[in-house]
């Protein structure tokens, strides 16, 4: 029985480790801590992602005063600061690019952003928008390491610069000097993960707000409905 | 006033009879452990899942070109909908994790076994309509896994022969999952399957109810009655075990929340990765992966060379546990005065069974397919030997009375 018991558990156990890695290819991906409560971080990556992603990805399901009111920001603040492509506040952010002509242009539609953290994880958006490199044969002049092939081009290329890539080992060296520093590039990622996490699921910071309160909740009951279930049950051997 | 007035009522419609058949003077066994926790707990996320879903249903389109985006708009726009379309998923795999405790149960400590085979037979049933309906409620959202793990399932009826194709263009309305594909299984998970579910709890509890709970002795209550006619070793089912049930269901809300509010996703086994990417049906995802509680039964699936054959060997994987009643030939129920045999078996059957599981998350690797060969083998080999070996363990003397251990 005992045995039985512990196999069961040992089996539940082994389900709750981590899943499969299948997304990244066996490439190493660099995690990037998210903090949903770091609002100047999520206003640095809402305007980096307005400027740089949003001339052809949409973010169709994501409205701007959500945004707005999520991040901190009064509405006049997101129209003055934050709205290019729209001129109501309470618009999603969609984009002028028609579907077939980002086609034409791109080899493909780019991807509706919304819930691409969701999708591709917030590792390899991290490792993806740092691994860009110099490669002659692709159209736009540029490979990506986790994202083979990707018709995207190098759009953050003026503060990265370019990368060079070694074939045989692997590993990515300056091509070009960018207008930022390694360590100021690589906060400006993180900081439009961090956003780019947040479009994913703008509830998010509501459900672990919420979860607490359930949960006292639920442990003060439990101090009434156990020593209930002792009272009744005191007569009972 | 209040007397008089259930006189009335009961005159008409039996309120006071049905109230104490069931719950005031239904008698249950003293000794239920933490193992009896799981069928009322089944019963909750059952209200759970009808509570919400109805609440879903008021924003979500089943409309290949707006479904994707309508579970988003619940997500972000209707006021409470995350917390609305979390409870629904999150309550989804409850209700397999539930299920399955609850069928272990039955396991171990015989419960399906004589008087009580139309009780398993009736949660079998409910089993296999649990399983139809998560299928058909995993479209919806109209993810990549959505459409690809419905294209996998549904082709697998196009094995059968001659009728086969025919059969699966008939489920899917198009030749390939599609718009008509969608609004079917939208109606069949709404309406269709969730009557049977209802109707197939009622009976399963009447069934019960007719002839009495088991226990973690397997001892019949009803042999030792006092001079009222009331069992010795049974109490009164209110106000003991509606007391003790909310002591479990508080413990499972508060387990349950610390998923649904802090791991909704659970790392991707609740909510797939790839199901965040809408359904394209001219990109096929790198591992079409059916959600875990599935996966015992896609593990025995691909262990089998032939389809055909493999979708036999799903469909008799889940045909034995219906025969569990017939198969079990000791005299004995509960585990703990089980003979060795019993014991290795089912210890055998368990690990199996959560391996296959597991292997049906993998890629199929020569190596993860012969171990799932191996333990499909287990698997078969628990139940198609169990005459044998249950008739000759050496069982232990079953005690008169339940114990309080």
């Amino acid at each position: 029985m005992r045995t039985l018991i512990s196999a069961l558990f040992i089996g539940l156990m082994s389900i709750t480790s981590s899943q499969v890695m299948a997304a990244s290819g066996g490439i190493h991906l660099d995690p990037v801590e998210i903090d949903l409560s770091d609002k100047a971080s999520l206003q640095r990556g809402a305007q980096t992602f307005v400027n740089y992603c949003l001339s052809c990805h949409q973010a169709s399901y994501m409205r701007y005063n959500r945004m707005g009111k999520d991040l901190g920001l009064t509405d006049t603040q997101v129209k003055e600061n934050l709205m290019f492509a729209s001129d109501k506040v309470g618009d999603t952010m969609t984009v002028a690019m028609r579907a077939e002509d980002a086609k034409k242009w791109f080899g493909v539609t780019p991807p509706d952003l919304s819930v691409i953290s969701r999708a591709r994880g917030t590792a390899w958006l991290n490792t993806y928008l740092r691994t860009f490199y110099l490669d002659e044969t692709k159209a736009m002049g540029t490979n990506n390491v986790v994202f083979k092939d990707v018709g995207m081009p190098h759009v953050l290329w003026q503060q990265q610069g370019y990368l060079h890539h070694d074939e045989e080992t692997g590993h990515l060296d300056s091509a070009s000097q960018g207008d930022l520093s390694t360590y100021d590039y690589n906060t400006m990622v993180a900081d439009l993960v961090n956003f780019l996490a947040y479009m994913g699921e703008p509830s998010k910071i509501q459900r672990l707000e919420l979860g607490k309160w359930v949960l006292l909740y639920l442990f003060l009951l439990f101090l009434v409905v156990y020593p209930m279930k002792k009272a009744f049950w005191k007569d009972i051997h | 006033m209040f007397a008089s007035l259930m006189g009335w009522v009961d005159a008409r419609f039996p309120a006071t009879k049905m109230w104490e058949d069931h719950l005031s003077k239904y008698y249950a066994p003293k000794n239920f452990n933490f193992w009896y926790f799981f069928g009322s707990l089944a019963m909750l996320v059952l209200v759970l899942q009808i509570v919400t879903g109805i609440f879903l249903t008021m924003n979500y389109k089943p409309d290949a070109a707006l479904a994707f985006a309508s579970v988003e708009y619940i997500m972000r726009d209707v006021e409470w909908g995350w917390l609305i379309r979390y409870l629904h998923s999150t309550g989804a795999s409850a209700f397999f994790i539930v299920i399955y405790l609850h069928m272990f149960r039955g396991l171990i400590y015989g419960s399906y076994k004589q008087p009580r085979e139309l009780v398993w037979l009736f949660g079998m049933f409910l089993y296999m309509a649990l399983m139809a309906e998560a299928f058909l409620g995993y479209l919806l959202p109209w993810g990549q896994m959505s459409f690809w793990g419905a294209q996998v399932i549904i082709s697998l009826f196009g094995a059968l022969p001659v009728v086969g194709e025919q059969l699966a263009l008939w489920i899917r309305g198009d030749f390939v999952v599609a718009d008509a594909t969608l609004n079917r299984f939208f109606a069949f998970h709404v309406i269709a399957v969730p009557l049977v579910i209802l109707g197939l709890v009622a009976a399963h509890i009447i069934a019960l109810h007719e002839v009495g709970s088991n226990n973690p002795d397997g001892v019949e209550i009803k042999k030792k009655k006092d001079s009222n006619g009331i069992p010795l070793d049974g109490i009164p089912f209110h106000p003991y075990y509606s007391v003790k049930d909310i002591v479990g269901v508080v413990v499972f809300l508060f387990i349950f929340s610390l998923v649904l509010f802090y791991a909704p996703e659970f790392d991707g086994w609740f909510l797939e990765k790839d199901n965040f990417v809408p359904a394209d049906p001219l990109k096929t995802p790198e591992h079409i992966v059916p959600l875990w509680y599935f996966t015992p039964f896609y593990a025995i699936l691909r262990a089998v060379p032939d389809k055909l054959m493999g979708v036999m060997a799903m469909g008799g994987a889940q045909a034995l546990l219906f025969l569990l009643p017939w198969l079990d030939r000791s005299p004995v129920k509960s585990i703990r005065y089980r003979g060795p045999y019993f014991r290795v078996a089912l210890t055998l059957f368990i690990i199996s069974f959560l391996a296959l599981g597991y292997l049906g998350t993998q890629p199929a690797t020569t190596l993860y397919t012969n171990m799932a060969r191996v333990f499909s083998i287990i698997y078969f080999a628990f139940f198609i030997l169990m005459p044998f070996y249950t008739s000759i363990d050496k069982d232990k003397a079953v005690p008169e009375r339940v114990t309080m251990k």
